[in-house]
């Protein structure tokens, strides 16, 4: 029986369920005639939900709710605090987009909404059931997002390639669950925690392992580690370009709330930690190199977009080994996260612009960015922002983040890990500085620019690129908030 | 009540930038913008008012009034940024935070009241600029005030450098305002060139200020500038000196002394409101302020204050020798600026900072208004800066002249003027350190000060007399341009020059004033400062001696420049390349800046020259090297995406079977 209370900290996940169907139903009544009226309806109910979590937040959370099937706890609600800022701000940059590109159909709105509850069901559940739950609901509603302008054949190509690739990468999800299940006869967490703790000094049962392994898998498609990350720069081009920003920031978000909280809860005991641990300090290396040494071949920038996102999950990756699954790791993690949500939404919503005003994939071109700063001051400036914020230049909040993960490193020992990713940062200088040199040494090219800016996508990037510097000059402010409440 | 605002200081003129400098050029009118800038400055000079007085009856805890220690007020605004602390325990987190005590109240008081009075005058001195370069003027103006005051009001080092950083970065985009004019066609040096000039010559100093700040964190281990003067004592001889000698590096930079004062003369660039702002009143007063802020640690450091005596007495000598033949109203009182603070750093070095802040003060005051008395007559003139154009202003400018010849008189050191009583106390210093270290040397550096008021005195008549007395010189044209500037110019020229005259009074000598007039300001900044007992062994001169002394010498420097230039007909001004043998050495500044270019620059440029060389042929060849592996893996690598699903989906196979060997071996 659900009480008024419980009623209340399952807000924040239900309004953006609520909001879908809401947003749908006004699709069959022919409501979303004008496109921005369905889009002002996702953004009252993402704000709301926002709202909601913040009071959830401020007043205790409940714990578990609905027979154990749902947690809703401090880290619970900050991991959505940051779906909903990602979700506000494609919103935002979307709706222009989609009118121009010919594809204003509301159903883009209930299918964000949607996404939005299924990565809040897998922050907030400690049960593997509604974690997976909550991934196929964002999954199938992210495929249908990715091949969403429908007629275009990189879409349809992307859509299908990531259709396939992430049932492959769900059947071995799904196969570690059972094995769990198999194992310790548990779905929950906890229950399979206490399972491996009772076999504490002998060895690990082998179905476990392998059980944990492909969960690990799993997650790692999701988050696109290297090397189950190929999906991600294909699908990326093929999206339209706010759903790629979405998918960059928003996904890689769930999935590492999902991955910490079974990391913390059911293999924290001691052989399995080692053993992920080990597992994921080789991914980190591996993503870390990988992305950012593909992204330099890139020559259009969403391709160059999803190997940075790539190569940012390689440093997530660091934060998580170095901090643990526990408090330390989930706090660089979301602040992390927070810093490249606003970073990366950025650039993809400044790459829309110049995409959409290009012959076919010209305005994705890296030359579509010479001359930049003569023609749009403004925007080749909030550009260079997040460029300079993905490299990790002081006083963005991309350095504050960075620092904060390989201080960790450092401070936990893993110099390997701290020196690769300081290189591979330098790496990366290379393909973000080469767009800040195009906006600002480069002579405009004959091209026509970038499509007129109107409010709602101007408000999107300055409050992205406002976001990213003012953590960088005060990070106090979110550090305390991260580090009090994870 | 006031002292709670004490954030708002600092940060009242910073909304005045971001208002001025993202909406004043397109949506306000010039009234408006006037109005923003001014009234930022005017508020902090308002709460920096109550505050101060308020700070007089402010004791902090029982405890520490008790320990003698001075009011001091400490807010801390935020965490900064949060790191933790060190496996030994010690606080690394750096925090936002502001104090007020005796020192930086003087400061806060100059920097806003001068600062203000600057503001109103160059309402009208920026009159023709187009609407856009006048808000752009102001929100510079204003960033920089905000700056300035963080830089005084930090209360740990790193809050200190951001303002010191700022108001750098101010001074050179302020130098650099008219960005495409020509400063100096001999030398084809741009406004923009003499901006960068500025700002690179500050950089060396500035790494010196870096690195102190780094050596006081290792060796103290906090940021904390009171927690590093209380340790000052343990921290040893060795890294006192180290840490005090690279911060006074940073010094010299920002207070234009030898060798780093190059950057000074051609920061005239700027428009003269700037100048009398920025380089003379306050920004170029922030390494004095440094050194007197950080005196506890050079007290400790014997060799660092001997330096910092002998830089500031020579810089004092130096600058004062050129000022006496240049031909650019602005060069010689950017030339009189640099010899001032030379004054201010030799005060400092011989262990007299009460003295030091004084003067620092009470130059602030005669020097701002000399700079605006120049830019008045600049604006006269149409432009015209060469003194030998000038002449006869006199009838013209009576308002300008009057206030003009207060400050001439002023930093001349005649009595009762203000600078008479502030450098009386710097040489009173130097006199009585030499009687307490019964050290003869220093009796040099005693006349190289007298010397150099003498020749202060010299050059500022010499000015004085070519640019308002005697018998127009302009051409025919230019004189019925000449008009008396507009009263929002002139007004706060009759502030400024009651400030020169009356300034000195907060500071008079216990001899001259007995009993009934106390030295209020050293009294005032006891505790703040280490204090300075003159209660020296041998005394080699009486303190009215020694004041005599240089009166009579500062008299005669006046004297000579009335019979030099006092009479008519004038003699002619002898250009630079004619002049012979020393003057000629004088008037081309002794040949500094071609000395640098020779000995420092020449070699610099060759060493670009041979390391481009070195980094084409061998650094950027293994860079190359290095790029172009990292470039074929990256296409190598690219080759992998194929775009087919099933290669994909194999790579994935492969990672899995990876992955389980890790977890089940």
């Amino acid at each position: 029986m659900i009480g008024m209370d419980d009623l209340a900290a399952l807000m924040p996940m239900l309004l953006p369920a609520v909001g879908g169907v809401w947003i749908l139903l006004m699709v069959a009544l022919g409501q979303d005639r004008d496109i921005r009226w369905p889009a002002l309806h996702a953004l009252l109910f993402l704000i709301l939900s926002g709202a909601s979590a913040i009071f959830v937040l401020i007043h205790g959370c409940p714990g578990e709710l609905l027979d154990g099937a749902i947690l809703i706890d401090a880290p619970a609600l900050l991991f959505h605090l940051i779906f909903i800022v990602v979700a506000l701000l494609t919103v935002l940059t979307s709706a222009n987009h989609l009118r121009a590109e010919g594809y204003a159909f509301g159903e883009f709105y209930a299918l964000i909404l949607f996404a939005v509850t299924g990565m809040s069901m897998m922050a907030s559940s400690d049960s593997l059931l509604t974690i997976f739950l909550g991934l196929e609901i964002l999954s199938i509603s992210l495929y249908v997002l990715a091949g969403f302008t429908r007629d275009r054949v990189n879409a349809i190509e992307g859509a299908l390639k990531y259709f396939l690739l992430g049932a492959f990468s769900t059947g071995f999800l799904l196969y570690g669950i059972a094995l769990f299940y198999g194992a310790s006869g548990r779905l929950d967490l906890r229950g399979i925690a206490s399972q491996l703790s009772a076999e504490r000094g002998g060895p690990v049962h082998p179905m476990m392992l392998a059980a944990a392994g492909l969960v690990l898998i799993g997650f790692a498609f999701k988050i696109a580690a290297v090397p189950f990350h190929f999906w991600a720069p294909d699908v990326y081009q093929g999206s339209m370009t706010p759903v790629a920003g979405f998918m960059a920031a928003g996904t890689k978000a769930a999935a590492f709330a999902a991955l910490l909280r079974v990391l913390d809860v059911a293999l924290r005991s001691d052989p399995m930690q080692a053993r992920w641990s080990a597992v994921l300090h080789a991914l980190a290396i591996l993503t870390m190199i990988g992305g950012n040494v593909v992204a330099l071949a890139q020559q259009n920038i969403k391709r160059m977009l999803a190997y940075s996102s790539i190569a940012n999950a390689g440093y997530l990756l660091v934060g998580v080994v170095a901090g643990g699954a526990g408090g330390q790791g989930r706090s660089i993690v979301l602040f992390y996260l927070a810093v490249y949500s606003f970073m990366t939404i950025g650039a993809f919503s400044v790459a829309a612009l110049l995409g959409r005003a290009g012959e076919g994939d010209q305005g994705f071109a890296i030359g579509a960015y010479a001359g930049l700063s003569r023609r749009r001051p403004w925007l080749a400036a909030a550009m260079a922002i997040f460029m300079l914020s993905l490299t990790g230049i002081p006083p963005t909040g991309g350095f504050m983040g960075k620092f904060y993960i390989f201080k960790a490193a450092v401070d936990a020992g893993q110099y390997d890990l701290a020196i690769i990713g300081l290189l591979a940062s330098v790496v990366s200088a290379f393909y973000y500085l080469r767009i800040v040199v195009q906006m600002y040494v480069r002579d405009p090219g004959l091209e026509s620019g970038p499509a007129p800016l109107r409010p709602s996508e101007a408000l999107a990037i300055f409050a992205a690129a406002a976001a990213t510097l003012w953590i960088g000059f005060f990070p106090s402010a979110l550090l305390v908030i991260v580090q009090s409440r994870a | 009540m006031m002292l709670r605002l004490l954030w708002l200081i600092p940060l009242l003129p910073f909304a005045g930038f971001l208002l001025n400098g993202l909406l004043g050029a397109r949506y306000l009118t010039r009234r408006a913008v006037a109005l923003v800038a001014c009234a930022a400055v005017l508020a902090s000079f308002a709460i920096s008012v109550g505050a101060v007085l308020e700070l007089h009856n402010f004791a902090p805890t029982p405890a520490e009034t008790d320990a003698g220690s001075p009011a001091r007020f400490t807010q801390t605004l935020f965490e900064w940024m949060p790191m933790g602390t060190t496996p030994e325990g010690a606080d690394l987190t750096v925090r936002w935070g502001y104090s007020l005590d005796p020192l930086s109240a003087v400061m806060i008081l100059v920097v806003t009241g001068i600062g203000f009075l600057i503001h109103v005058y160059s309402i009208g001195y920026m009159e023709h600029e187009p609407r856009a370069g006048f808000a752009r003027f102001f929100s510079y103006l204003n960033l920089f005030m905000g700056m300035m005051l963080t830089l005084v009001l930090g209360a740990s080092l790193p809050v200190v450098f951001v303002g010191w950083e700022g108001v750098g970065l101010c001074s050179y985009l302020l130098i650099g305002f008219w960005y495409d004019r020509m400063f100096d066609e001999t030398t084809k040096m741009s406004c923009a060139d003499a901006g960068r000039k500025a700002f690179i010559t500050n950089r060396i100093g500035d790494v010196g200020f870096l690195l102190g700040m780094l050596l006081l964190f290792t060796a103290a281990g906090t940021l904390d500038i009171q927690a590093i003067l209380a340790r000052a004592g343990a921290l040893g001889t060795g890294v006192c000196t180290a840490a005090a000698l690279l911060l006074f590096l940073g010094a010299c930079g920002k207070s234009a002394q030898i060798p780093l004062y190059v950057w000074l003369p051609d920061a005239m660039a700027g428009p003269t409101p700037v100048s009398a702002l920025i380089h003379a009143a306050t920004m170029v007063t922030a390494g004095v302020y440094v050194t007197c802020r950080m005196a506890p640690l050079y007290v400790q450091a014997p060799a660092a204050m001997l330096s910092v005596t002998v830089v500031g007495a020579l810089t004092a000598l130096f600058a004062a020798i050129i000022g006496t033949a240049q031909d650019d109203i602005k060069k010689v009182l950017a030339y009189s600026t640099v010899s001032q603070l030379g004054y201010m750093m030799l005060a400092a070095g011989v262990g007299a900072f009460s003295a030091s802040i004084f003067h620092l003060m009470t130059h602030a005051f005669f020097k701002a208004l000399l700079f605006l008395g120049a830019g008045s007559v600049i604006h006269a003139m149409s432009g015209e800066q060469n003194i030998w154009r000038m002449g006869g202003l006199r009838r013209h400018l009576p308002l300008t002249h009057a206030t003009f010849a207060v400050a001439v008189l002023a930093i001349a050191g005649i009595p009762p003027f203000a600078g008479f009583f502030s450098k009386d106390a710097i040489l009173a210093g130097v006199l009585a350190l030499a009687g307490q270290a019964g050290s003869p040397a220093l009796l040099a550096v005693w006349a190289a000060g007298v010397l150099t008021a003498g020749l202060t005195a010299f050059y500022m008549t010499r000015l004085y007399l070519l640019v308002f007395a005697g018998v127009p010189r302009m051409p025919e044209e230019a004189r019925h341009h000449l008009h008396e500037s507009p009263p929002v110019m002139t007004r706060p020229l009759i502030v400024l020059a009651l400030g020169a005259a009356v300034a000195g009074f907060v500071g008079v000598p216990e001899f001259l004033g007995g009993g009934s007039l106390p030295n209020w300001l050293q009294v005032y900044l006891s505790g703040t400062v280490p204090s300075f007992h003159p209660d020296s062994g041998v005394i080699y001169l009486s303190e009215w001696s020694a004041m005599a002394i240089a009166l009579l010498v500062s008299v005669a420097g006046i004297a000579a420049a009335w019979a030099m230039y006092g009479r008519r007909p004038l003699p002619a001004p002898a250009a630079a390349a004619e002049a012979r043998g020393f003057v000629r050495l004088i008037k081309e500044k002794f040949f500094v800046d071609e000395a640098i270019d020779a000995l420092v620059l020449a070699p610099y440029r060759w060493l670009c020259r041979a390391s481009a060389a070195f980094d084409e042929k061998v650094v950027d060849g293994l860079v190359n090297a290095a790029a172009a592996a990292t470039d074929l893996a990256s296409q190598l690598l690219r080759l992998v995406q194929t775009g087919y699903v099933a290669g994909y989906a194999f790579a994935f196979f492969l990672g899995t079977v990876v992955v389980l060997f890790f977890v089940m071996r």
